[in-house]
Formats: structure tokens, sequence, C-alpha cells
């Protein structure tokens, strides 16, 4: 029996990390097509570019600590809260979950050796180190990194000084970058699926990537050309959104919020898609309700496109189209509020295993809540008129993007680690950056709610005395939030380096990537495997990994029937 | 290592027709989308100043627009059929088609030229001298006549590189009659650069 164990160990593919292809070293990395390593490569590139921008708003917290100036020039400030929104929603945010672990899992989770388009796939990494190196070098070339707010609204961002174009064209840059990935996990999803993987039996973060990769082909192309009329703008005067020239200013913001509303969702969907993931696996149960969940993520999708006014329902619209943009926001709230019932319903009666990416999700159920709750007091309109470009907006969405899209950023991370790396990472080290993370969080964000029903507006350099105090707690917020970021952060490099070896199911999760070895072979599966039930089936194999040889074993014995 | 290489060559085989031109439609999408919205502002500023557009348009040339519409649309044709004469093996034929295609979309860029050549020259263009005197609608359809005629011109010589590429493929017998998807999907994003061409020529020629 020893014998025969090491006789596999030793027929055991090399896994991807040791597989020497045509080109060595780094080049093996640069030029890789492999999914893996394209997922790995934007994950060490995400992580900076967030490491960078928290920075950005730690330092713009620390202006905030006292009224006038504190630590920089108000044109510093305005240049640092664009870069900080820039490089959050279009370096971070919204390649976050789709680019890191819709490459590295996606194409497991249903069966596949790699994308649809692998060269595709590695171009649409170029082009998103390109966007960014464009961002980081808008903020040292010309005049300094826009000061517009990263929604570039004009006619300001025609007339600013600043380097308005280069910022613009990284985020169109980027976009590109976005689309490809979107064309190439939906051929993934239609074409790629294993044998017996029908629409039904995908696991549910495939269904959110699903949905996602369907925004990001549609609404990205309308940033694109928006963004590039900006440039276009700047460079000729064509006048479309030069109020002086007869433009209308009221345009550029319908076409940036036609896709930047969907864009909302292209974060969150994976999100949800990754609870709806690591839910049924430390449940030890089947997920409650899988097909609503499924249809839910397309419902948000569908729905999410059409409400993008509620951006702008003060900038000047018929009360028409106001009152039918408030009701579709509405709508919304439905399929959300299905999935959250949905996940809290498959705890109950479960033998719940709470280990720290089930506990970052508990987080995320509980701040994402907060963060939709919120925002029907800004789909509201006599309500939104109050609050509108206060604090109350700011807590708003960082409650909804970063509670729900960043603290799910480290509840993936948490979750596949061990598939990823073939490590363990040090679960109560992991438990208490949690902890610290979640109080940071609300002690950060929680006072903007208070300050901005207050009246304190948003992108204010400077502020009345009576916001102090709240000004204070929100500011300490953003050390402790910092710190239990270093923490996770820090324990998984730990791990990387000391961690124990990962074991091919460590979590006890039913989808196929957990079937594969940690860290997973080059082509993921020896054999193609032949799927015959749903994903989270917890008493019952439902995947076949080795057809050929099963199949003939059984013929041979005479025990299956056909 | 020989396992390795044997994997290597497995990786290349894989080849998925139907999965290669759906990516393609999917990349079709977003150019429509991507034209979409300056369609939309088209919409959107026709309507805000309808005079103003119909007096700008009377000074585009509606006979150089008609013949480049009807050089584009031969040319989509060509394509149809260079498709249609490799998957019967007629290398040769298919070849000539797309030198020709080439052809009539180089016609259409020299035609665009001229056109350009003679607007500049008369003071329109963006911040010109001729708009000094022109109402903010006429500036607008300039405008967007520049930025939407010239977007289409770059798709016009992108749809141009795809074909030179197929081209070559064809001569290197990577494309061949069991195995064309990559001009198929060339001759789509043709069809595409010919669609909407169809729709800018009688918002900013025909319009009176």
């Amino acid at each position: 029996m020893a014998n025969d164990s090491l006789a596999a160990l030793q027929h055991t593919e090399p896994n991807f990390y040791q597989y020497r292809g045509k080109h060595k070293g780094i080049l093996g990395w640069l030029l890789t097509t492999d999914h893996k390593r394209i997922g790995l490569m934007y994950l060490s590139a995400i992580i900076v570019f967030f490491l960078a921008a928290m920075t950005l708003g730690v330092l713009m917290r620390l202006e905030m600590l006292s009224p006038g100036e504190t630590i920089m020039r108000p044109q510093t400030y305005n240049s640092l809260f664009t870069l900080h929104g820039v490089i959050m929603i279009f370096l971070f945010i919204i390649p976050g979950v789709p680019a890191i672990f819709g490459n590295f899992i996606l194409p497991i989770q249903v069966g596949a050796k790699d994308v649809a388009f692998p060269r595709i796939n590695l171009f649409s990494w170029y082009l998103y180190m390109t966007g960014g190196l464009l961002a980081i070098l808008s903020l040292f070339t010309g005049g300094g990194a826009a000061d517009t707010g990263w929604t570039f609204y004009v006619p300001y961002s025609i007339r600013s000084a600043q380097n308005v174009s280069m910022t613009t064209s990284a985020a169109f840059v980027l976009g590109f970058s976005s689309i490809l990935t979107g064309i190439n996990f939906i051929v993934t999803t239609h074409r790629l699926r294993a044998p017996g993987m029908t629409w039904f039996r995908m696991p549910l973060f495939v269904w959110g990537m699903y949905a996602t990769s369907w925004i990001q082909v549609l609404a990205t192309p309308v940033i694109g050309i928006t963004l590039a009329l900006v440039i276009l703008e700047r460079a000729f005067g064509i006048g479309v959104f030069d109020p002086a020239l007869g433009g209308d200013p009221i345009l550029y913001q319908h076409l940036f919020w036609i896709y930047s509303h969907p864009a909302v969702y292209i974060m969150i969907l994976p999100a949800m898609g990754v609870v709806s993931e690591i839910i049924p696996t430390f449940a030890r149960k089947e997920i409650f309700g899988y097909k609503q969940i499924a249809i839910s993520s397309l419902a948000i999708a569908i729905i999410g496109y059409l409400v993008w006014g509620h951006h702008m329902f003060v900038s000047g619209m018929s009360d028409t189209g106001r009152v039918v943009f408030s009701l579709l926001t509405f709508l919304v709230a439905i399929p959300t509020g299905v999935k959250v019932f949905n996940w809290v319903a498959s705890l109950y009666k479960a033998s719940i295993k709470f280990s720290a990416p089930l506990y970052m999700v508990m987080a995320f159920i509980f701040i994402f809540s907060i963060g939709g709750l919120t925002g029907l007091v800004l789909g509201t309109l006599a309500t939104d008129i109050h609050v509108t470009d206060t604090y109350f907006v700011v807590a708003h969405f960082h409650y909804v993007m970063f509670g729900g899209m960043g603290t799910m950023f480290f509840a993936t991370l948490l979750y596949w680690f061990p598939k990823i790396f073939g490590r363990m990472y040090n679960e109560k080290t992991a438990m208490i950056g949690t902890t610290i993370f979640i109080i940071g969080f609300n002690t950060l964000y929680f006072p903007m709610f208070i300050m901005g029903y207050m009246g304190m507006p948003r992108r204010y350099y400077d502020y009345l005395p009576q916001f102090q105090s709240w000004q204070i707690v929100s500011t300490v917020g953003s050390w402790i939030l910092v710190t239990g970021i270093l923490i996770l952060i820090g324990n998984m490099l730990y791990a990387l380096l000391k961690g124990p070896k990962a074991p091919m199911n460590p979590w006890g999760g039913t989808t196929l990537e957990w079937r594969v070895p940690s860290p997973p072979p080059l082509e993921n599966f020896e054999e193609i495997p032949v799927v015959t039930g749903g994903p989270y089936d917890h008493h019952r194999e439902t995947y076949i990994m080795h057809p050929g040889k099963e199949l003939k074993h059984n013929e041979g014995s005479g025990e299956v029937k056909h | 290592m020989s396992e390795n290489e044997a994997v290597i060559e497995q990786i290349h085989i894989h080849r998925d027709d139907e999965g290669s031109k759906l990516g393609m439609w999917l990349f079709l999408f977003t150019e429509v989308l991507l034209f979409g919205g300056l369609f939309v502002l088209y919409a959107g500023y026709r309507f805000a100043y309808p005079d103003g557009f119909v007096a700008a348009a009377s000074e585009m040339n509606t006979f150089i627009g008609a013949i480049n519409t009807i050089v584009l649309l031969t040319s989509s044709l060509t394509v149809a059929l260079s498709i249609a004469a490799l998957q019967k093996n007629h290398k040769r034929l298919a070849m000539n088609l797309l030198w020709f295609t080439l052809f009539c979309g180089l016609v259409f860029l020299t035609n665009k030229y001229f056109e350009w050549s003679h607007e500049i020259h008369n003071g329109i263009y963006p911040k010109g001298p001729a708009l000094d005197n022109m109402s903010s609608g006429e500036i607008i359809y300039f405008g967007l006549y520049f930025t939407m005629t010239g977007l289409h011109g770059l798709h016009v010589i992108v749809g141009m590189i795809f074909i030179g590429f197929a081209m070559n493929f064809i001569s290197r017998d990577i494309i061949t009659s069991t195995n064309y998807q990559k001009l198929e999907n060339a001759g789509l994003y043709w069809h595409l650069v010919d669609l909407i061409w169809i729709f800018l020529f009688p918002l900013f020629y025909l319009i009176h």
C-alpha cells in the first residue's frame, strides 16, 4: 500500500510552479499563457496597487485630522482623492476578484484545462499593466495627476490644468483589458465546461463571473468612448461636452454612469459568487436556493444596467426620469435580498466549521447590509437631496465597495490560498486580523454617515470645527483598519515561506478545484472529469476524475449496465 | 522533459471554431456599444439643434459619400465571396478577392482624405476659423462628424490589418479550406466596419 502511494506520487505531474516550459525563469512567467500563472501575476500587481492606493487614503485621512492644512496643500489633496479613486476602482476593485480568482479558479471549476483564449488572456494582463503604469505616471508628469475626482466630470475635466488626459487614457486602456477578460470568461463558460456540467451544475462562483463578464462586455465600451471624447475635447476642442461651444455636460454624466453604475455590479457580483462558495463549504450543507442565487446574479446584472440615473438626481432630470430611476433602483434590492436571505438560510441547522474565510464572509454580510440599506436612503428622491455630495455618500460606497468587494477579496484570498500556493496560513492570526479589520472598518466609515447627515460635504479639503471629533474618530479608524490589513497580508506572506504544506482539500469543499492537487498541475486535470451531480453535494461524489480508467474498470467487472 | 513537450503540443492542437466565432461576436458587441455612445450623443444633439444640423449637413459632398458607401458595400461582398472561394479550395481566387477588398478599403480612405482636407482647407475643423461664425448646432455637428468618421476610419485601417494577417495566413496554409475561422472573423469585423458606415452616411450626409 505504501509502495503504491509512493509510486503514485512519482507519477504525479509537476505542479504549475515546477513546470519548465519553453521559457525559463522570469520569462516563464511573462510569456506564459497558463491561466494560473496569469492569475498570480494579476495578484502580485493588484496587491501592490491596492497598498499604494491604501497609502493615499491614509494620507487623506491624516490631512482631515484637523481643520485647515495638516500635512498637504489643497491641490495635492485633490489629486490624492482622484488617484485614490482611480487606482482603487479601475486597478483593484474591478479586476480584483475576476482577474485573479476568475483566472485561477474558474477554468478549474468548470473542468477545463485553460481559458478559451489563453494568449488574449496574457495580452489583457499587459494592457492592465500599461494602464496601471499610465495612472502612476500621471502623478509625476505634466501638471500632476488629475484633480477632478475619479468621475472626470466635465466641464472641469476639460479646463483643469492637471494631467487629466493621461489619467483618463489609463482608465481607457484598463477598460480594454477588462473587456478582453470578460469575453474570455463568457466563451470559456459556454464552450469549455466538462461533460455533464450543465448550466445548473455550475458552481455559483462561475455564475457570478458569468453575469459579471456580460456587464464587462456590454458596459465598458461606453466609458471607453466617453473618456476618449474627454481626451479629444482637451486636445482639439470638438465641443460635444463643452458648454461654451454648445455641448451638454449632463450628457457626459449619462454616458459616464451608463458604464459606471453597472461597474458597481462588476465589483460585487464575483464577490457574491465567492460568498456562495464559502458558505456551503463551511456549513457542510448544500446551499439553500441554488437556482435562485444563480438567476439573481443575472437579474442584478440586467436591472443594474438600467439604474444609472440615480447618480444624477440633482444634476437636472425630468421628474418622470427621476421616479423611474428611483423605482428601478429599489428593484435591485430584490435579487440582492434573495441572495442574502439564501446565504443566511444555508447556515440554518448546518454543522458550521467557523474558520477565517467564513468569519470574513460574516463580516461581509454585516457590512454589506449596512451599505445596501443606506443605499435605499440615497435611492429615495427626497432623502437623496439632503445627503447628495456629502460624507454620507462616501460612507455608503465604501460600505458597499470596500465592505463588499474589499472584504470579500480577503475572504477569497483566505479561502483559496491553500489551493493557489499549496501552503496553510495560521488560522488564529487570520481571525485576529479579521477582527481588527472589522473594528477598524466601522470606526473609519461609520462616523462618515453621521458627518454626512450633519452636512459635511465630500471632497472638501477643510471643514468647520464642529466636525472635528468625528473626523478624529474616523482617522483613528483608518489606522486600525490598516493594522488589520497588514496582519492579514503579513500572515499570508509568512505562510508562503514557512507555512505547512496544504492538503488537496483542507476545507472539505465540494467543487472541482478541491479535487486537484494543491497547487494544481499545469493542465489542472490528468483527464477531463465527468460531472454527475450538483456542485455542493456533501453526501455523494459527483465527479468522475478519471473517466477513462474508472469507466473501463467498471466495464471489466461487469457492474455497470449500459 | 519529453512529457512536458507532449503537453505543449496538446495545448497547441486545442481548436474550437465555435468558441472563436462566439468570442468575435462578443468583441463586435463591444464595438457596437463603443459607437453606440456616439450615436446617443448624435441623437441628443440633433434633437437639441435640428436646424444647425441641417445647415451643417449642406456642406457635405453627398456624391463622395455615396461613392464610399458603394465601395464599402462591394468590399463586404468580396470578403464574403473570398470565404466561399476558400471553402471550395480556390485559394488563388480567395486571395484575389481579398486583394480587391484591401483596394476598396484604400479607395475609401483616399476619398475620406480628400473630403477631410477640403473641409480643413475651408477652415472647418474643431476650433477652426470657419466655426467662429457658426451656431452651436453646427459646431457640435462638425465635432461629431470628425470624431465619428475619424473613429470609423481608424476601424477601416484596423480591418485592413486584420485582412492582411488573414492573407498572410492563407499564403502560409495556416488558414485552409477546412480551417478558415480566422478569415471568417476578419470578415465579420469588416462587415461591422461596413455596417457602421451605413448608419453614418445617412446621419451625416442625407439629412435635410
